[in-house]
């Protein structure tokens, strides 16, 4: 290797007192070379984000700083050097990007001016200059109309958009170090297929080395020339992305990427030809403003759902994929009658749920349940987990004993302590709450699992272990799922079918192998090859 | 569209937005009043002394008192449409002159306030927040604490008692010196000069309100992400404070702004009744006690309407400080 | 409530707030045992300076005991304080409650009516109220829920828009549960922090308004009151200080105590404000 641009040695960050672990990082020993692409991977709580942060002197001081080690740039420890110095470092010799570009831009600030600071702090340029400096980044990000984007703020932007404006404003000086924090997690997956092809582009033309912070291994597949691997604040593993990827040593490298989901398709099962649920020419507009007595204008409508038309066959998984907008989550909604649908059928056992009032749909409740997506916000903090799984059962009238034996036999069936039965949500880690929202779910024995995002805001290896969980159950418990995801590999793993979705339609439907196989719509195929690292775990 | 249409779209919306709300409130006052035990002739009679039923009766109506009540109302509504709120049976002048006459006074006392709480609160909670955790912050912080719990008339009753009865710094009521006959820039320094004690004293409160408000709002917008990305530019804290933070922490202080003008002109009353400034607080204290309908409502109109052009300079401002306005 | 207490604890301005309330309400309750008499009623000889003539605050100028005055206000501040929160939390919650979680026309009216009750001067509004319902009690307790209860509406029914769409509400419809349950049983327990904040901050606001409406002589004529006291002791500035000033200051140091504690329950309650400190 050649003398390296950024060399971590040693490096202790102590978390606040009272935390779980005294070192939120601790003897981490890092390099990266110049125009290279090294990727920190590691779930959430691994301290991969502190580091990358530690390197810009940016830690939420003073409770979490640098005890121990060294972050040396170019020769220079960042840790000893002046505020000054600092600044200088800042912007013009290393800079950054973040997760979630929306709120990484000030939204009271231009595009433009946000750009300009820049090169106002760092350089001497008349305003002219930087303008036309300004115009050439947002070109060279592939912006369009670069005199449209100057002026706009970051609300008038996609989020695609921002991310774009936030990578020309990071490498407005030409940095030597570019730290990419999870930047493309916040985006849609034709979206990060772009921003990484951007990111390995500018990295490339300005030979850059990028410290690139991941959770995603499809990711770290497609950008990292190095590997190093995070975990509980230690780095276990580092080697080039071959290595890493392919011939993984330390035992949590491998679980880890075992747990990655592979894009192969499961293989088919048998199943019956008989509908558990059929949607018929299901359609559903949003609309927005209006108001009492009509003040505020026309309003906007958003036709979410247009003539979706769903057949879910018994006991087997319907996949309904599609990306942030595409509608999937409403056509869920509609299903289990959370949402009205405008109009179309919704055919559980002969009959149509859709025209149904609220007293009329009750006694079909059952049959129909719902697994959320974020298990923070889908269990009342306020209950007891054994009420949360009980509930159902005792508004159906069911003895308040029955009720309690059925909630502790669902809590060892989703695989938790029978303890956990009168301890509250907020004691129990995301996978474990996921795991009540699914004993929830389950307490009124229903046909048809409706399961939306179920295991988007978990990490791998717990993602895993839940989709596990949800198949195993399905097989016991003869369910019928929809399973509403925006990950081609999950939905590879989990479903027999699946439908594409945009803008509110379907696109395709069909068994998922062959979709996999032999997209046809235009759209799947743009969405199967964003999929990131396929070339890498493609089989 | 560009920012300048927008923005004229989003202020013509909230200028009709006022609408409703302004008749509204000029329906639920006059039925309001409709409540009270006795009318204006009761009033003039219980005064005169000696009435006789058919005096009061051809009083009624000639005032228009006997008609029903939503005949009232309608000939109501159509006059302040036409700018006629009536006739003041006390004061025997329309109501029209008699509150114009007494709405500069409120005005002038409302703007002073309003500047000094405004821009006081903001550079005392800029200053509080930039200090976090200093002698500096907790000075403020405790003044603000302590001023946000004291009764406005009392603090104005301190002041008279030592700003103008010990030390003879201030007049201790009215708007000016009419017996000197001040003429001019004299003038303009007399009134000044009487202005100082109740824009103080109205204004404290709010000023304690909008120091907290603003230090609650630096501090929440500091650990943003925006401010994480300032810094990671290189940009000095200074610049990062006064350019990033500062113009997004200002957006909810000028939100209540506008919100608490309404109750600005509530805290006036007392102010004007405690200092003796000639405003319409004053007169509407008056009038109630007088049983002057037409007058009160006449008030409640301008006081209304008061508050809401207020708060369409506010909304003005508001649109010019934060480009998102038209998505809300 | 032990977790709760400790958190409370932390914050010491909160713990001497609330000693201080404490210590009002103390007064207040054995006012009639401290000064039997009629606080109204001549004690001795008027305008005596605090300490003389047996006034520990002074006497006005028909004699009547400062001190004693004082103690009987403190029941009268605490009692409208307390009820006048109580109906204007009461009521804004059953509305904020209606309008955010069923929206539509209840919601335009919500909103349109505290939009209103925005542009309204609300004190005047208030002094409004109490001349036409006649100075009493009743009245101004009524008058002041009335101008209160639309901050509180609107508090709950921004609570209620935000968590009747969190998933746990979701689950709960389908699982087929009622309205009354989801309303009673899943969303309000989540929303009560901050109405018992809003509440606890409220109840200073009243004892300010009592006070300046029975300053301006809309006080029950039949209670002693704090505001009563400044305002018929306006005249003697001049000539004796102390019966405009100790009132005062009981006011001012009541309503502050109110809001440290007010402050001290919304850090405990609230944990993302505890995080960030």
């Amino acid at each position: 290797m050649s003398e390296s641009l950024l060399e971590i040695r040693n490096l202790h960050i102590c978390l606040p007192e009272g935390s779980e672990r005294p070192y939120a990082v601790e003897a981490a020993d890092l390099d990266l070379a110049p125009n290279e692409i090294l990727c920190i991977v590691g779930e959430s709580g691994s301290g991969k984000s502190l580091t990358a942060r530690a390197v810009m002197g940016l830690l939420p001081k003073p409770h979490v700083r640098v005890v121990d080690g060294s972050i040396r740039l170019a020769g220079e420890d960042v840790n000893q050097v002046s505020e000054a110095r600092l600044r200088e470092i800042r912007g013009s010799e290393v800079s950054m990007i973040f997760q979630e570009p929306m709120t990484a831009l000030n939204p009271v600030m231009t595009i433009g001016d946000q750009i300009d600071e820049v090169f106002r702090f760092h350089e001497s340029m008349t305003r002219k200059d930087r303008r036309s400096r300004a115009l050439d980044l947002l070109a060279d990000v592939h912006l369009p109309d670069p005199d449209q984007i100057v002026r706009s703020y970051p609300h008038e932007l996609s989020g695609g958009q921002r991310q774009r404006a936030m990578i020309a404003m990071a490498l407005a000086l030409d940095p030597k170090i570019l730290i990419a924090d999870e930047p493309t997690t916040a985006l849609d997956v034709t979206t990060q297929a772009q921003i990484l092809k951007l990111i390995k582009e500018m990295q490339a033309a300005h030979n850059t080395g990028v410290l690139f912070i991941t959770h995603d291994f499809g990711v770290v597949a497609d950008v990292a020339d190095r590997v190093a691997v995070m975990q509980q604040g230690s780095v276990v593993e580092t080697g080039t992305a071959d290595e890493v990827l392919n011939a993984p040593k330390h035992p949590y490298t491998q679980a880890l990427i075992a747990a990655v989901p592979s894009l192969a398709p499961r293989p088919p099962r048998d199943q019956s030809a008989e509908p558990a649920l059929q949607v018929k020419g299901l359609n559903k507009v949003f609309r927005s403003g209006g108001g009492f007595l009509g003040f505020g204008g026309g309003g906007r409508t958003v036709q979410a759902a247009k003539d979706v038309t769903l057949d879910l066959k018994r006991g087997e998984t319907l996949g309904i994929v599609g990306e942030s907008g595409s509608g999937k989550s409403t056509v869920a909604r509609c299903i289990v009658r959370l949402i009205d649908a405008d109009d179309g059928q919704i055919l559980l056992n002969g009959t149509d749920l859709r025209p149904l009032n609220r007293a009329e749909m009750r006694p079909h409740r059952a049959s129909i349940q719902m697994v959320f997506q974020d298990p923070f916000a889908s269990l009342n903090p306020r209950t007891r987990v054994g009420k949360i799984i009980a509930q159902g059962p005792l508004l159906r009238g069911t003895p308040l004993a029955e009720a309690q034996e059925r909630a502790r036999e669902l809590l060892s069936i989703v695989g938790l302590d029978e303890r956990a039965y009168d301890r509250f949500p907020h004691e129990f880690s995301g996978g474990q709450r996921q795991r009540i929202g699914i004993a929830r779910a389950l307490a009124l024995n229903p046909e048809v699992l409706v399961a939306d995002e179920p295991v988007s805001a978990l990490d791998v290896s717990i993602q895993a272990q839940i989709l596990l969980l949800l198949d195993e159950i399905r097989e016991k418990m003869h369910l019928s799922m929809i399973f509403i995801t925006h990950d081609l590999r999950v939905a590879a793993q989990v479903c027999d079918r699946i439908a594409v979705m945009r803008y509110g339609e379907i696109v395709e439907t069909g068994a998922t192998a062959e979709i996999f196989a032999d997209p046809q719509a235009p759209y799947t195929k743009d969405l199967l090859a964003a999929v990131p690292g396929q070339n890498w775990r493609a089989a | 569209m560009s920012h300048t249409a927008k923005r004229l779209r989003y202020v013509l919306k909230r200028l009709l937005q006022a609408v409703p709300i302004v008749l509204a409130i000029i329906v639920v006052n006059f039925f309001l009043l409709q409540l009270a035990e006795g009318d204006a002739v009761d009033v003039l009679a219980g005064e005169a002394g000696s009435a006789t039923p058919e005096y009061m009766a051809e009083l009624r109506k000639k005032f228009g008192l006997d008609q029903p009540l939503p005949v009232q109302l309608a000939v109501y509504l159509k006059n302040v449409l036409a700018f006629d709120l009536g006739y003041s049976f006390r004061h025997e002048m329309p109501v029209l002159e008699l509150v114009l006459d007494r709405f500069i006074p409120t005005l002038l006392l409302m703007v002073s306030t309003i500047f000094l709480a405004v821009g006081v609160g903001i550079i005392l909670g800029l200053l509080a927040a930039t200090g976090l955790n200093t002698w500096r912050d907790t000075l403020i912080s405790v003044f603000a604490l302590v001023t946000y719990a004291t009764p406005l008339f009392w603090v104005g009753l301190m002041f008279i008692v030592v700003l103008s009865l010990n030390f003879g710094w201030f007049p201790t009521s009215g708007m000016e010196n009419i017996a000197a006959f001040h003429e001019g820039w004299d003038r303009v320094w007399d009134i000044a000069h009487h202005l100082v004690l109740p824009t103080v004293t109205l204004s404290l409160f709010y000023l304690a309100l909008y120091t907290r408000l603003m230090r609650a709002s630096m501090l929440e917008q500091a650990g943003m992400d925006y401010v994480t990305t300032a810094r990671a530019k290189g940009l000095t804290e200074r610049r990062i404070m006064f350019v990033h933070v500062l113009r997004n922490a200002l957006l909810p202080v000028v939100t209540m702004a506008g919100v608490q003008v309404g109750a600005l002109i509530g805290g006036s009353v007392i102010v004007e009744s405690v200092f003796a400034w000639p405003g319409l607080g004053m007169l509407a204290f008056e009038a109630l006690f007088s049983r002057d309908l037409n007058l009160l409502l006449g008030i409640f109109l301008l006081s209304a309407l008061l508050v809401v052009s207020v708060n369409l300079i506010i909304d003005i401002i508001y649109s010019w400080l934060d480009p998102r306005i038209e998505v809300s | 409530m032990a977790n709760f207490w400790r958190l409370f604890r932390r914050n010491r301005s909160a713990v001497a707030g609330l000693a201080i309330l404490v210590m009002v309400i103390l007064m207040a309750a054995t006012a009639q045992l401290l000064y039997p008499a009629d606080p109204f009623s001549l004690a001795g000889a008027s305008m005596q300076p605090p300490g003389e003539g047996g006034f520990l605050l002074g006497s006005d100028s028909l004699g009547r005991d400062v001190a004693a005055g004082i103690a009987h206000g403190a029941k009268t501040s605490l009692l409208i304080g307390l009820l006048a929160t109580i109906v204007a939390v009461g009521f804004g919650t059953v509305m904020g409650a209606l309008a955010g979680y069923y929206g539509g026309w209840i919601d335009d009216l919500l909103m349109r009516t505290t939009e209103m009750f925005q542009t309204i001067p609300s004190f005047v509004f208030a002094i409004l109220l109490v001349a036409i319902m006649k100075p009493s009690i009743h009245s101004i307790v009524i008058a002041i829920a009335v101008v209160s209860w639309p901050a509180v509406a609107r508090l709950v029914r921004g609570e209620f828009l935000s968590l009747k769409n969190r998933e746990f509400v979701q689950a709960c419809h389908t699982l087929g549960m009622s309205d009354a349950k989801v309303i009673l049983g899943e969303i309000l327990p989540n929303c009560l922090s901050p109405i018992i904040v809003i509440g606890s901050l409220m109840v200073a606001t009243a004892i300010l308004i009592e006070s300046g409406l029975a300053f301006l002589g809309l006080g029950d004529p039949n209670i002693m009151s704090w505001g009563f006291q400044i305002g018929a002791g306006r005249t003697l500035l001049r000539s004796a200080w102390w019966v405009c000033t100790f009132p005062g200051i009981a006011i001012l140091v009541t309503v502050l105590a109110i809001n440290l504690v007010g402050e001290g329950l919304n850090d405990a309650l609230n944990p993302r404000l505890r995080e960030r400190q």
